[in-house]
């Protein structure tokens, strides 16, 4: 049963999360909300390990969140529900290729989306925050890093292996 | 192009991309355009940007894509899958082992640098997305509304995208009407 379930939700969330990379966060944050599959702790450590293992940010999440609740299965299960939407929608449009080029109202539409999930983004980033940066240590830590990702464009596992050296070393 | 060639491909592809949609286009384009030369680039970028304003994640509304244009249906299936593929042993692997060293003093101090950088990340991509996608005075709009209605209803994710979905669908025809 819980397989119907975990599929069900990850397919809906391949239907709503349009775009790439962290826009599944704020859905994954609604599930740990209303089931007890994952804290939002473990969250933002799948965050981290997503970003820095190959294969698509999306599907790690999925995998890692599905595995969390449900084990090895969970994972296939929950990335299966991920994906089923993309495949469906796809072979659809490919079919009426012709009719379907992103004709102005869905730009619009689409265009209208992005500052409503770049706003799921920042609350679902405040909210895991709240819970990492704690004390002036990781305060600190926070506007170093801040600073740093945004000037030298380093890639984001450079930064993850830093952070993980100098949580150790100042025993965070 | 066989079937389980293009799995064979896309797994490349997936075990090679870190990161988001857009972080596999380089490497896309040196298979199926350079190498295989199973389209032309044109038809790439267009298939991209039919993947950005399709419902799930970028990188597999591509695979799909590419996968379906070859081999039909079941191209599509071996594509996706290939895609897949390497996440679902990677993280499996990786999640089981930390299982057993979450509880280790160290791990965990480590996990708690990670996460503040976790939150610098996102609020990198923020800023990113905020220069790149709200201009407009109706994307404004659409940002305030979204913040609203999740800070004080704590509406959900999905009910967020279908709502703004169709305010910006109603802002849209606005703009067309007062143009006539």
């Amino acid at each position: 049963m819980i397989y119907v379930l975990l599929f069900c939700e990850f397919f809906k969330i391949g239907m709503f999360a349009i775009g790439g990379g962290l826009v599944t966060v704020p859905f994954l944050f609604d599930l740990s909300e209303k089931y007890t599959w994952f804290s939002i702790k473990e969250l933002s450590n799948m965050i981290a390990i997503s970003e820095s293992t190959p294969g698509p940010l999306g599907v790690n999440m999925a995998t890692y969140a599905g595995f969390s609740a449900e084990g090895i299965m969970g994972g296939i299960i929950a990335t299966l529900g991920l994906v089923a939407p993309s495949v469906i929608a796809i072979i659809i449009i490919a079919k009426l290729m012709d009719k379907y080029k992103c004709n102005t109202i869905v730009h619009d539409i689409l265009a209208g989306i992005r500052p409503a999930v770049l706003a799921l983004i920042l609350l679902a980033g405040m909210e895991i925050a709240e819970m990492s940066v704690t004390n002036v240590l990781s305060g600190a830590l926070f506007a170093i890093l801040l600073v740093s990702i945004h000037f030298w464009k380093k890639s984001p596992i450079f930064y993850l292996c830093l952070s993980a050296i100098i949580g150790i070393a100042l025993k965070l | 192009m066989s079937v389980f060639s293009l799995l064979i491909m896309f797994f490349k592809i997936g075990l090679f991309t870190f990161g988001g949609g857009y972080a596999m286009l380089p490497l896309l384009r040196t298979e199926v355009v350079n190498k295989h030369r199973l389209m032309e680039e044109d038809e790439l970028l267009d298939i991209y940007a039919i993947g950005q304003c399709t419902p799930g994640i970028i990188a597999i509304n591509v695979a799909t894509f590419v996968g379906y244009k070859q081999k039909g249906v079941l191209g599509a299936i071996c594509a996706t899958l290939g895609m897949i593929l390497p996440s679902l042993i990677i993280i499996t692997l990786v999640a089981t082992i930390l299982k057993n060293y979450m509880h280790n003093r160290y791990v965990s101090y480590a996990f708690a640098g990670i996460r503040v950088c976790v939150v610098a990340l996102i609020a990198d991509v923020v800023y990113d997305l905020w220069r790149k996608n709200v201009k407009l005075l109706s994307d404004k709009i659409i940002f305030v509304l979204a913040v609203l209605l999740l800070v004080f209803f704590n509406v959900g994710a999905m009910w967020i995208v279908i709502i703004s979905a169709v305010t910006a669908w109603g802002l849209s025809e606005l703009k067309r009407y007062k143009r006539k």
